[in-house]
């Protein structure tokens, strides 16, 4: 199964911007490249990653194959209220994978 | 000021010339393509060079893992954000990089990923304010080792 790492402040001040980052295992394979045959190898690429902050979508993003193997995102988010966030993957092959973290908003 | 290339410099230039001689591919995009993929996300309206900022290493080592980040100007507020980025190459077998949407809650207008280039090229950074206006970044990169061309 995919290894999700998911960097989120534990703590944070309300209105303060937090950065996240994510880092998920995966290879990306392109769907360009040839095996020694000549035939190409299929496409498997992570296609969307989307980020809920308490349920509410604060972030989205639509991966391509230009996107390295192993697919790394950072954005910010304003630290609202304490809670969850949910990250998101999903790709070719029916890939799904969910990863959560919690945050305290003082 | 003359000065003598020094022994990295020379297989530095080499391995460029190499990586580019390599590339016989077809099914490249081409800066034409690109372009069609911008008009594809951003249709008639116009995109002005601005308020965007891509940063990308100048020379890359290697293409396959390359670090890509874009910051836009703006305040970030209900009435004036940023809804979405994306980003092109001009070489790569496909021009499309990353299409993000965000909003006033992020804070600050700001993705940072990695990216994979086959090729020395253009990348261009382009971005969608609330106001509906498109605002463009570009940047030029050199690799010496391509992505995507080796064999399996």
């Amino acid at each position: 199964m995919a290894r999700a790492m998911v960097s989120v402040p534990a703590r944070a001040r309300r209105g303060e911007i937090i950065e996240v980052k994510a880092l998920i295992s995966h290879v990306m394979e392109t769907g360009h490249r040839r095996r020694q045959d000549g035939s190409v190898i299929p496409r498997d690429i992570i296609r969307r990653f989307v980020c809920t902050y308490n349920g509410t979508e604060v972030f989205r993003a639509e991966l391509h194959p230009a996107i390295a193997a192993n697919p790394f995102i950072a954005f910010s988010t304003i630290a609202l209220e304490s809670g969850t966030l949910a990250l998101h993957w999903t790709g070719d092959n029916g890939f799904s994978v969910t990863e959560s973290a919690a945050i305290v908003v003082e | 000021m003359s000065r003598r290339l020094s022994r990295r410099e020379v297989l530095r230039a080499a391995g460029a010339g190499l990586a580019s001689l390599v590339v016989v591919r077809p099914a490249r995009a081409t800066p034409d393509t690109m372009q069609e993929a911008i008009r594809q996300v951003v249709g008639p309206a116009r995109i002005t060079p601005g308020r965007v900022t891509l940063e990308l290493p100048p020379l890359v080592e290697n293409g396959n893992v390359v670090p890509l980040a874009v910051s836009v100007e703006s305040p970030m507020t209900e009435a004036d954000h940023v809804r979405g980025i994306h980003v092109f190459t001009e070489r790569n077998p496909r021009p499309e990089v990353l299409g993000v949407r965000l909003g006033p809650r992020a804070g600050r207008a700001r993705v940072a990923t990695r990216v994979r280039l086959a090729n020395t090229q253009s990348v261009v950074a382009i971005a969608e304010l609330s106001d509906g206006s498109w605002w463009s970044a570009s940047a030029d990169v050199v690799v010496t080792l391509a992505a995507c061309l080796e064999e399996a």
